[in-house]
């Protein structure tokens, strides 16, 4: 590909050029877009504009029904039109006393004041009035609404380390094999079916983890509760094989093939020579593959949201129901109010989890065009 | 280092440690063997004429009645739909990328690592996404200009899904098309210019039919990883029941692995249910899994031609 221009460019040639770079360049738009409208939502959150107090309301005396407008009166009454239109003087005035009696009679709670979106509260451990110590609370949908993200972070984080732990030896050493010790006519079947791994939706899996695998696992193990953080980490690790065999293959194979040779000339046995010589060059790929598997075993959804049990109980216990952050927005956006705190905080969940694997991709990236670069000769 | 290598026998250590990564293999093979070994024979039975085409009038849970048809018609409408979008871009991207592109330039570098990082975006984000974007953004943008009351646009639906999963699977797209234009002999582009013509005659005569194959192997690849994703379309478009297909582009839909989803998370008696749940899922996965054959074939196809040609 040496030629660049075959002919004198043409006004049509070079609007044609532009608009491909125009297009190309919307795949970086696509990146900036996806941070800026998940994080437009939970940035109000994150620079303290969002408040959960409720607004204590003190009740308004019997009198006042004479000096608020009707529209005022009725809005404070929480009447529907039709309903205030119906009612005569005498029953205002009593649904006035009621309200004012009922407020009396509300304890008011200490916790119902506090903007629980702030810093301190989705970070550090907090007694709420109805607890005997502080703790680490999710809990959107009570009358308080806690969010603590502590929870989630750890669910996370518990999953993905027993999927890790079960899917980096396995998936590293089939690369191995595959990329220096199989047979090369073997080699070419048995790639492309370890990828088809991930032609197998993780929606499937998570089903077959539920119905299947969780009995398995509890018969076999005899632990308490059949969902848990163990079961969805296999599960989970099933949807990172494929992942990291195929960059740890890849990194494995790009390491030139006159290494092996040489050490082949000198006697090595070809274990030797895959172990000694071409697993050291390749290193740096294989820590971007278990890099890179890291960010897709935190941000896989379906697996977990289906067979982790959906408890957010910060605990550090493998065999108990965790809750990830994934599997919590997807359980509870559908239930929010547009712009409410939580739909607000679901975003805040989904703006981490950018940065995460934004972070995991970066790195994983720079470091295989490195090995590629050093491998190739190239600076 | 001296003597390590000197062994021409059978090391006993190199057999071993052979064995051992020979058998982490054969492992993952085997688990795939199972797990579909396992789905078809649980679903197998249930893939029926009338399961295919029949509908949900009568009861959704019901095993021996309900159908899939109106799942299988709102996956493949937002699929479809989906291509209509990635394909333009994902393959002019790529065009960009191995044709114009200078290749050790800043801005190409930055091209890549944003394909390479949306290619890594988790799937629920890509869904907060879609709500935010353009469910919030472009969708109620729309519905004050039209100045309707009701959201007509702002609402989840078909276009959106399909819009959301298109930008999920522009990598895809962008790394199978690059590939077949790699493949390409640099002596067909070289004859052209050298018979004058443009390089954009080029491209359109000469690059982009030799890569048609790679192209259609994008497109596939592209339908078959949104075929089975759950997570993006949850809050932008799917729909747990509906009384009909969908009708125009803002209409929800019903979907194959969505409800492979609600099957199993929803479903009143996960037992009684389970023949509906395997039996959608041996739909779903003939259709992944299908689509996946046909790409790993014309992929190693393209591969041959690429060695012959360098």
């Amino acid at each position: 590909m040496g030629i660049r221009r075959g002919h004198q460019a043409r006004l049509g040639e070079v609007i044609a050029e532009k608009l491909i770079l125009a297009i190309s360049l919307s795949t970086i738009a696509m990146v900036f877009l996806i941070f800026l409208f998940v994080g437009r939502e939970a940035f109000p959150v994150l620079l303290g504009r969002v408040s959960s107090a409720a607004a204590q309301e003190k009740p308004l005396p019997v009198e006042a029904m004479n000096t608020l407008t009707p529209a005022q009166l009725r809005a404070y009454l929480g009447l529907s039109a039709q309903e205030f239109s119906s009612m005569d003087r005498d029953t205002i005035q009593s649904l006035m006393e009621v309200r004012i009696e009922a407020s009396a009679e509300e304890k008011p709670s200490r916790d119902a004041e506090l903007n629980t979106v702030a810093w301190r509260y989705l970070l550090f451990p907090f007694q709420w009035s109805d607890y005997d110590k502080p703790v680490y609370v999710w809990q959107p949908v009570s009358g308080i609404h806690k969010y603590n993200i502590m929870p989630l972070v750890v669910g996370s984080l518990k999953t993905t380390i027993v999927a890790l732990l079960f899917a980096v030896p396995l998936s590293l050493a089939a690369a191995i094999y595959v990329s220096q010790l199989a047979n090369p006519r073997w080699k070419e079947w048995i790639k492309p079916a370890i990828e088809m791994l991930s032609a197998v939706p993780s929606v499937v899996l998570g089903a077959f983890a539920l119905l299947v695998l969780a009995t398995a696992l509890q018969s076999l193990f005899g632990y308490q509760y059949r969902l848990n953080a163990f079961l969805a980490g296999i599960a989970l690790g099933l949807t990172c094989v494929p992942v990291i065999f195929s960059i740890a293959e890849d990194a494995l194979t790009s390491v030139p093939r006159s290494y092996t040779q040489a050490a082949l000339a000198l006697g090595a046995s070809k274990w030797a020579a895959a172990w000694q010589i071409v697993v050291p060059a390749a290193i740096p790929g294989l820590f971007a593959a278990v890099v890179l598997g890291f960010g897709r075993c935190i941000g896989e959804t379906m697996v977990v949201l289906i067979a982790s049990g959906n408890a957010a109980i910060l605990s550090p216990s493998l065999i108990e129901p965790v809750r990830t952050i994934t599997a919590t927005i997807a359980a509870e956006l559908g239930e929010t109010v547009v712009g409410g705190h939580h739909y607000r905080m679901l975003f805040v969940l989904g703006t981490l989890l950018f940065i995460v694997t934004f972070l995991t991709n970066l790195a994983g990236d720079v470091v295989i065009h490195r090995l590629k670069g050093r491998l190739e000769g190239k600076k | 280092m001296k003597g390590r290598f000197n062994k021409p026998s059978i090391d006993p250590v190199a057999a071993f440690f052979t064995g051992l990564t020979g058998l982490a293999t054969l492992f993952i093979l085997a688990i795939l063997g199972v797990i579909l070994g396992y789905l078809f024979w649980r679903g197998g039975g249930q893939v029926s004429w009338h399961f295919i085409t029949g509908g949900t009038d009568t009861d959704m849970f019901d095993a021996s009645r309900a159908g899939i048809f109106p799942m299988i018609i709102g996956t493949a409408a937002r699929v479809l739909l989906m291509t209509v979008f990635v394909i333009p871009v994902g393959v002019i991207t790529a065009i960009y990328l191995t044709e114009y592109a200078r290749s050790g330039s800043l801005l190409t570098r930055f091209i890549r690592s944003a394909v390479n990082n949306l290619a890594g975006v988790p799937s629920i984000v890509f869904g907060l996404f879609g709500v935010g974007f353009f469910i919030s953004f472009l969708g109620g943008s729309l519905d004050s200009l039209s100045g309707s009351p009701e959201p007509h646009w702002g609402k989840p639906a078909l276009l959106w899904a399909s819009l959301t999963l298109a930008v999920m699977t522009v990598p895809v797209v962008i790394v199978a098309t690059e590939e077949a234009l790699k493949a390409i002999q640099p002596g067909l582009r070289e004859a052209s210019l050298a018979l004058g013509a443009t390089k954009l005659e080029t491209i359109l005569r000469i690059v982009l039919p030799n890569a048609l194959p790679g192209i259609l192997t994008g497109g596939i690849l592209a339908i078959s990883r949104a075929a089975g994703e759950v997570a993006p379309i949850l809050f932008t478009g799917a729909a747990y029941y509906l009384r009909d297909t969908p009708k125009s582009l803002t209409d929800q839909f019903m979907d194959l692995a969505y409800h492979v989803y609600v099957l199993s998370t929803q479903s009143p008696n996960v037992e009684l249910t389970s023949p509906i749940l395997f039996g959608t899922v041996v739909v779903l996965l003939a259709l992944t899994f299908g689509l996946n054959l046909i790409a790993v074939i014309v992929r190693s196809r393209i591969r041959r031609q690429m060695r012959a040609a360098h």
